[in-house]
């Protein structure tokens, strides 16, 4: 006899009208009740103003401080607008703005492709973004091959940021993934070296590290030699975020288990082939979330370029609102929430993403 | 057969390849040391640390030791750390409790309390610290009102736009009995938790001490005051023309990166918090609570101790690089470390090398012996497995 179909119904939906939800989830108790009036009069204080301020208040048109003086009580944003190409770009020549877009068009499609579920041919995107792309975002940027040279000292603005932490996370991850596996090696020379180079970037301030490459670093050179200022402070963040990177890595090699080695020690795979084919991929991608993480504080330390000499994002909004002819009470403020606002999405994005990897890769461990 | 397994032909010996590849790693950096070593000595770019005992010819705007303009550049390193220390102690303090409590805001069960510390959480952690030093500083502090238009939130305290001024607390000689007196006082309640816990582990009553020892403290201490007539008394800033006299000073640099630094490493102890707290398994609190313990016993008796163990590394690290972190100084020229020695010294004295390696040096340091003593506590609340 054939089993007949069992009905199955699901369980009724329990729904709760909204002002029951307020009782049970803000004003169940008197104390509750207190904490959730102290919550909206904060809410209330922070959001209104702010709002106001930025919005509704705030000075839409002008091409000096004159218009924002007038109504002297919300942002100034004709004081961004004004300045936007260089924010953006910093001093990079207007007609060749164009090579900074393709650039960053290519990085974003790229990371679109990589970031979006159901896309084929990931592996191949990313190692074409890890190889391909930085040879022709270098060449694309500082020009050559028929395009004008646009030296580094006149690159700025957000296109910089972006520069510094690209670079910064495309070299650190493969260095760290070397330190990491070195600080696990077996060899005791190549342990001792890479605890002592992990213990000793982490162990001091990035603004030293950028001291050192642009005090520093040119002494060491053989002379009439001398390498670009932009290359010696990549050089710094990488070499330093590195570290960083390396213990992210070991964090996901340790979480490995050992019957991985084991099975593929006993299929006969050598070291690097039980690395690269078995370890990393799997350890990989259990760190992604670190990884990510490490992203964003790479991202938000590209703002301490500023502190030698650089117009990042963060310094070409600070060197503005210094400048006399935009002098009001509320340039300051109007510059910091634009760079904030910039700033966070692309942190809060990536925080985002690495939630959700978290969810995705956890998901298959709740099987 | 079995020696053809066993001999393997020399060159793919494991061992061999491991020795050779750890020499040619050990000559390759000695190598470059000594080479980058020669080169510098060459150039006449290091030549000793004796510049430290060379007169420093600035001056600081905030000292904690006497410093003046004929100081030597030995006393700037000092000074500067002195400031630095300043600044990590403040910020982990208000980093701690701001962190704990928006942490475990987060797991109210206020629906509004626990969005309002997510929101916090999110908002500050993903904008740069740099942004928001410079936020407090130039935006905030710097466009406060001047001395003579001060804010006065409370009496006897004043904040305008050249810092925040409180009131001075001047001992008189006869202080040091107050002093004793509390001491005395300390050593009571020392004493008595030490008897209330032989107590509870010989016969497992319970005692309440808490109001004994907050008389303990409080009552030796005031009757000591009565006695020697007061002697704590505090200096009021007073505006006496453009200024303010009387009173201490914090300058606004100090107040910008305090603040900064707080609130943002507050984000990453409020996650380390809330990841602790949420760690304890849910067992743990059904248990405590069906052996009867009351909601508050289990909280202080089941979860926090089990929580802490989760939360004490995380935190560590937060404190190194809130400390690290607080480096950022040069960029509203607050007094620190790498400001007046990394940045001014440096640039005065020409020492490049030295300087660098000595700033690097009291970093590492630090960074070492913070994780040191984390550790040592860590050890103490690590689980001891049977």
């Amino acid at each position: 006899m054939a089993p007949t179909a069992r009905q199955t119904t699901r369980p009724p939906v329990e729904r709760i009208g909204p002002i029951e939800w307020l009782r049970e989830n803000l004003f169940s108790t008197p104390f509750n009740a207190a904490l959730s009036v102290i919550a909206m009069a904060i809410i209330y204080i922070l959001v209104v103003p702010t709002f106001r301020w930025a919005f509704i208040d705030a000075v839409w048109a002008g091409d000096s401080r004159d218009a924002c003086l007038a109504v002297n009580t919300g942002a100034c944003w004709p004081f961004i607008e004004n300045r936007i190409g260089q924010i953006l770009y910093g001093f990079y020549d207007e007609a060749e703005r164009w090579r900074a877009n393709l650039t960053l068009f290519l990085l974003a499609a790229g990371i679109l492709w990589l970031t979006m579920p159901g896309m084929r041919g990931k592996p191949l995107v990313a190692v074409l973004l890890l190889t391909v792309f930085p040879l022709i975002a270098y060449v694309l940027l500082t020009g050559g091959f028929g395009l004008e040279i646009v030296p580094t000292y006149r690159w700025g603005g957000l296109l910089l940021t972006l520069v510094i932490a690209v670079t910064g996370i495309v070299l650190s991850l493969p260095l760290g993934i070397l330190l990491a596996l070195g600080r696990r090696s077996d060899l005791p020379a190549v342990r001792i070296a890479s605890v002592l180079f992990i213990e000793f970037w982490r162990g001091v301030p990035l603004v030293t590290v950028l001291f050192m490459a642009s005090y520093m670093l040119p002494l060491f050179l053989p002379q009439g030699m001398s390498a670009d200022k932009l290359l010696r402070a990549l050089i710094a963040v990488a070499l330093f975020n590195s570290a960083y990177m390396a213990e992210v890595v070991r964090g996901g090699l340790q979480a490995m288990p050992k019957g991985q080695t084991e099975a593929a020690t006993a299929l006969g795979l050598g070291y690097w082939q039980t690395h690269a084919l078995i370890i990393l991929p799997q350890a990989l991608r259990l760190a992604i979330p670190n990884i990510v993480s490490t992203f964003i504080g790479i991202f938000k330390d590209t703002t301490l370029v500023s502190i030698i000499g650089f117009f990042d994002l963060l310094g070409m909004i600070q060197a503005g609102t210094s400048d006399a002819h935009w002098s009001t009470p509320s340039t300051a403020f109007t510059g910091y929430l634009f760079a904030g606002a910039i700033f966070w999405i692309f942190c809060f994005s990536m925080s985002r993403y690495s939630r959700h990897m978290e969810r995705v890769l956890s998901a298959g461990e709740r099987r | 057969m079995a020696q053809a397994i066993a001999r393997t032909t020399w060159w793919r010996s494991r061992r061999l390849r491991g020795l050779l590849f750890q020499g040619a790693l050990i000559a390759g950096i000695t190598l470059a040391v000594v080479g980058l070593v020669e080169h510098v000595l060459a150039e006449g770019g290091a030549s000793g640390f004796g510049f430290l005992n060379n007169t420093a010819g600035f001056d600081i705007v905030q000292h904690l030791i006497p410093y003046s303009e004929q100081s030597t550049y030995g006393r700037v390193l000092l000074v500067g750390l002195l400031n630095t220390v300043l600044v990590a102690v403040l910020g982990i303090f208000f980093a701690t409790i701001l962190g704990f409590i928006i942490g475990i805001g987060q797991l109210s069960s206020n629906w509004l309390i626990a969005r309002l510390c997510v929101a916090y959480v999110e908002v500050l952690r993903n904008l740069p610290l740099l942004l928001q030093i410079f936020f407090w500083y130039f935006a905030v502090l710097r466009t406060l009102p001047g001395p003579r238009n001060s804010l006065n939130p409370f009496d006897a305290v004043f904040i305008n736009n050249r810092g925040v001024y409180l009131p001075r607390p001047e001992a008189a000689p006869e202080f040091i009995w107050v002093v004793a007196a509390f001491a005395l006082g300390l050593l009571g309640t020392i004493w008595l938790r030490l008897q209330a816990r032989d107590r509870r582990e010989r016969t497992g009553e319970h005692s309440d001490i808490g109001l004994a020892t907050f008389a303990l403290l409080v009552l030796p201490a005031l009757v000591a005051s009565a006695i020697t007539s007061f002697p704590l008394t505090f200096s009021v800033p007073v505006l006496d023309g453009f200024n303010f006299v009387g009173g201490v000073v914090v300058i606004p640099e100090l107040v910008a990166l305090v603040t900064a630094l707080s609130a943002y490493t507050a984000t990453y102890i409020a996650e380390a918090v809330r990841a602790g707290i949420a760690g304890v398994p849910s067992g743990q609190r059904e248990a405590a609570l069906a052996l009867g313990l009351s909601r508050g016993q289990m909280l202080r008796l089941v979860v926090i101790p089990q929580a802490m163990r989760q939360i004490v590394p995380p935190l560590t690290s937060q404190y190194l690089n809130l400390t690290k972190n607080s480096s950022l100084a040069v960029a509203i020229a607050y007094p620190d470390l790498v400001s007046i020695f990394a940045g001014t010294t440096l640039n005065q004295s020409g020492h490049e090398i030295e300087v660098i390696a000595i700033t690097m040096g009291v970093y590492l340091t630090l960074s070492l012996l913070t994780s040191g003593v984390m550790n040592l506590y860590n050890a103490r609340i690590a689980l001891t497995e049977r």
